[in-house]
């Protein structure tokens, strides 16, 4: 998997060749941007993007830390039983649904593909600026809906995590039944609702595809989102992994 | 005041520097909506701020008049209000800090002078991702909107304090405000801590990402480094609060129990049990402090910015004010158990908070005499920039000097709910942001507005302002120290405390003249808006990259052009050079030997 970097410059490689050393996408504004667009050059937006989205995941970070925080120090709390009038633990931890199990699989692979597909569309960026060199013959292109699929994964995941929902009220555990079940739907539900915004995000992207957008502007958005994305996907391993072994 | 024009060098923008300039790929707009009220320019959405924050200053400020009103005289009845019953009281306690907490002193000098100055003063075109831009502010405009709101709907505005503790603020039955009202409070500042988020994301990016060729890091304002850290400590600090909000909301709508241990409310049992109100003010307290550094920074970096430009020398020891920054940024995270002593905390704890507290003193001291150190033999101009500079540092040392005690658990656990509480944090954090916002619109209003400001009215706006504050929170010390309790509405019959009203009436008396004293600055702005004495391009000759441009700035800040920097911000008196200043676009002075 490429590594992650927000010092992208027109020097650097992986931004203004390519992976494969290839011409990279027509600066000042990249394929699909007339030079005089205004924008800056590609690889100044891909670099403040992700910049951007590294400062952005920063309070993402700090809201999933303090709910960490709050589980473990709420799972430490005694509670006083009104009817013997003593200290009793009231936390009883939740068999969690096999279900998040599947749903982790589902997300970890559409990370995959989201992978794929960010690298698709900027090779279809390096490609547009090549064809568009006399002499060179148009390039045959991998067609595998990379996006798309993700997009559909992504559906299949907050699916599925609605339907471990379902299932932990259908054993009895619902927001207040006890301190860890409320932990259970507060960390998924917040986990869900970021990853709904990749989710749009990639929406955003496809339907800028079927509009004719700019190629560069939708090489950016799907860069940013795939860093987003597997950000999210790790994410929830960790939570997954704070639900299932710290409770 | 001597008056002149901006020099220094601009060059035509050329293909190296276009990536910068054309950052700002938004054309000026056209039409009113896109211009002044849905716009992307930084600079009018600066301008938005700043005026949501004048509204939210005034808003507040009546709340504090009628607390002071009832506070000596409780059996009078207040215009809107009526009879003020202790839970109407606590409203008007809570509203007030909350509204000024939130919307004056973290909206103002951040989201109003950052957002118009942070990029011009490093020579960017415009901030990072202006459609994000926007949308903070106007998510900060639906924040306050719905802050307001609550005083509306039925039961009224909540009664919980700004710092909401639980289990007041997590049970929905313990007061009246405490059902819809308190629930409009949480989602206000959740919506604010988007808002929030979104404009710190701007501004540490911008920072990093746009500055102009020749600005370096060292070579920002500091102006520039104050915003920038206050844009990061923002960032870690808003992400938590909202955390401890969504629970909070949870608790009160869904049952949960993360605050609520087993407790009755009117005699019933409330359903919750097991949940700690401690986890509330630890996460509370984890966003409080840096909180109070996020409403302070952008006044220090200004009151350095000031000093240096009206003593016409150079700011004493730029580098360790910026590490002084850094330091009181990163301390500000270390020291939220201080205000948790009276919470019952092991003494070992309560120990080491208050040592890291203490701490803070060091980099808070650096400033402090670095200040001194900067007008110290300087050529100084009293204009009214300058006097509310010298105001902010005035308070920031009073306030500051109360802090120590505070610091210390013995001490805090006897003077912590009194009034020597409000007395300290209204002078260091509230009054001297406040001033470093006065002295902001001073100083920059000629930019802004292509205008002077009255000279006369800031002067007496000035004094007004500054032998009022003392009044008012210098005697609180005194009353907190006597023992009179904060947060009780009526206090005119209570034995022990009737040697005190006297000086309550006097903090009272003082209010309305204070308060009085900032419509001189109401009617200075609003007229020299239209009336004002034409400015030239840079009046009070200062350095730094705004005072290059036009008056007010063009749309992409510098007209087509974009500045190159060789020189520092504070390059004055300079030997050698034409005159007593050297442009940061000027070229570049030999360094003295």
């Amino acid at each position: 998997m490429a590594s992650f970097s927000t010092t992208a410059t027109v020097t650097d490689p992986r931004v203004a060749l390519g992976d494969d050393g290839i011409l990279p996408p027509a600066l000042a504004g990249g394929s699909g941007d007339r030079p005089d667009s205004g924008l800056p050059d590609y690889a100044t937006r891909l670099r403040r993007a992700r910049l951007g989205l590294l400062v952005a995941l920063t309070p993402v970070l700090m809201l999933f830390v303090s709910f960490t925080s709050a589980y473990v120090v709420r799972q430490g709390l005694p509670s006083l039983d009104p009817r013997t009038a003593t200290l009793v633990r009231d936390w009883i931890p939740v068999t969690l649904p096999k279900l998040l199990l599947i749903n982790t699989g589902v997300l970890v692979l559409s990370s995959v593909f989201m992978e794929l597909a960010r690298r698709q569309i900027r090779g279809e960026a390096v490609f547009a600026s090549a064809d568009s060199i006399p002499g060179v013959p148009p390039a045959s292109e991998s067609r595998i809906p990379w996006l798309p699929m993700t997009l559909v994964l992504g559906i299949i995941f907050l699916f599925g995590q609605w339907m471990a929902w379902r299932q932990l009220a259908a054993s009895g555990f619902y927001v207040a039944t006890t301190p860890s079940s409320s932990f259970v739907y507060l960390l998924t539900g917040t986990h869900a609702v970021h990853l709904l915004g990749g989710v749009l995000a990639l929406l955003g992207a496809g339907v800028a595809s079927l509009l004719g957008l700019s190629l560069t502007r939708r090489s950016i958005v799907v860069d940013v989102t795939a860093w987003y994305w597997h950000f999210m996907a790790g994410l929830w391993v960790y939570i997954l992994c704070l639900l299932e072994f710290a409770s | 005041m001597a008056g002149g024009t901006g020099g220094g060098e601009t060059i035509t923008m050329s293909t190296h520097e276009s990536a910068v300039q054309a950052a700002h790929a938004h054309g000026a707009p056209q039409g009113f909506i896109r211009k002044w009220v849905f716009s992307l320019d930084h600079k009018v959405i600066g301008l938005q701020y700043y005026f949501l924050a004048l509204v939210a200053v005034f808003v507040g400020m009546f709340l504090s008049l009628l607390m002071r009103i009832h506070l000596i005289w409780p059996t009078v009845a207040l215009p809107l209000l009526g009879d003020i019953k202790p839970e109407t009281y606590l409203t008007l306690v809570t509203m007030h800090g909350t509204i000024m907490v939130f919307f004056v002193l973290t909206t103002a000098p951040q989201g109003g002078f950052g957002n118009y100055f942070l990029p011009i003063q490093i020579g960017a075109p415009d901030m990072a991702f202006p459609v994000l831009n926007m949308l903070s502010f106007w998510t900060t405009l639906v924040g306050f909107i719905v802050m307001i709101a609550a005083f509306f709907v039925a039961g009224g505005a909540p009664l919980h304090g700004w710092t909401g503790y639980a289990p007041l603020s997590a049970v929905q039955s313990t007061g009246p405000g405490e059902g819809l009202g308190a629930d409009l409070w949480i989602i206000s500042i959740a919506i604010f801590c988007i808002g929030a988020l979104m404009g710190a994301l701007n501004f540490i990016t911008t920072t990093l990402d746009m500055r102009a060729k020749g600005m370096t890091m060292m070579r920002m304002p500091l102006t520039v480094w104050a915003w920038f850290v206050t844009a990061i400590l923002g960032l870690l600090a808003f992400g938590v609060l909202l955390s401890a909000g969504i629970l909070l909301l949870m608790d009160r709508n869904l049952g949960t129990s993360f605050y609520v241990p087993l407790i009755t409310v009117n005699g019933q049992l409330t359903g919750h049990k097991g949940g700690s109100p401690l986890l509330w003010q630890h996460l509370f307290w984890f966003f409080g402090h840096p909180e109070v550094y996020i409403a302070i920074l952008p006044a220090m970096g200004l009151a350095s910015q000031l000093l240096s430009v009206f003593s016409r020398k150079p700011i004493f020891g730029y580098k360790a004010m910026v590490y002084a920054i850094l330091g009181i940024g990163f301390l500000g995270f270390m020291v939220w158990g201080h205000h948790m002593f009276m919470s019952g905390m092991s003494p070992y704890t309560a120990f080491a908070f208050s040592i890291m507290t203490m701490g803070i003193g060091v980099p808070s001291a650096i400033k402090t005499f670095n200040w001194l150190g900067t007008i110290w033999g300087g050529r100084i101009r009293f204009d009214s920039p300058m006097l509310f500079a010298i105001g902010f540092v005035s308070l920031f040392v009073s306030g500051g000097i109360s802090g120590p005690f505070l610091a210390q658990p013995v001490l805090d656990i006897q003077l912590h709910d009194t009034y020597f509480v409000p007395g300290h944090f209204h002078l260091i954090m509230g009054v001297a942001s406040i001033f470093g916002i006065f002295a902001a619109t001073y100083y920059w209003f000629p930019k802004m507005f292509g205008r002077m400001m009255n000279e006369s009215l800031a002067r007496w706006h000035f004094w007004f302002s500054f032998i009022g504050t003392y009044a008012i929170f210098m005697p609180m010390h005194y009353l907190g120290m006597a023992g009179m309790p904060r947060r009780y509405s009526q206090m005119t019959e209570v034995g022990y405390l009737l040697d005190l009203i006297p000086l309550q009436k006097f903090i009272t008396y003082a209010a309305f003249i204070t308060i009085a004293g900032q419509l001189i600055f109401l009617v200075n702005l609003f007229w020299s808006m239209f009336k004002g004495k034409k400015a030239v391009d840079n009046p009070w000759e200062a350095t730094t990259l705004e005072w290059t441009t036009a008056t007010p700035p063009p749309h992409d800040n510098f007209g087509g052009h974009t500045p190159v920097v060789h020189n520092g911000p504070y390059e004055y008196g300079v030997p050698g050079a034409p005159r007593d200043y050297v442009m940061q676009t000027d070229p570049e002075i030999e360094p003295a030997h």
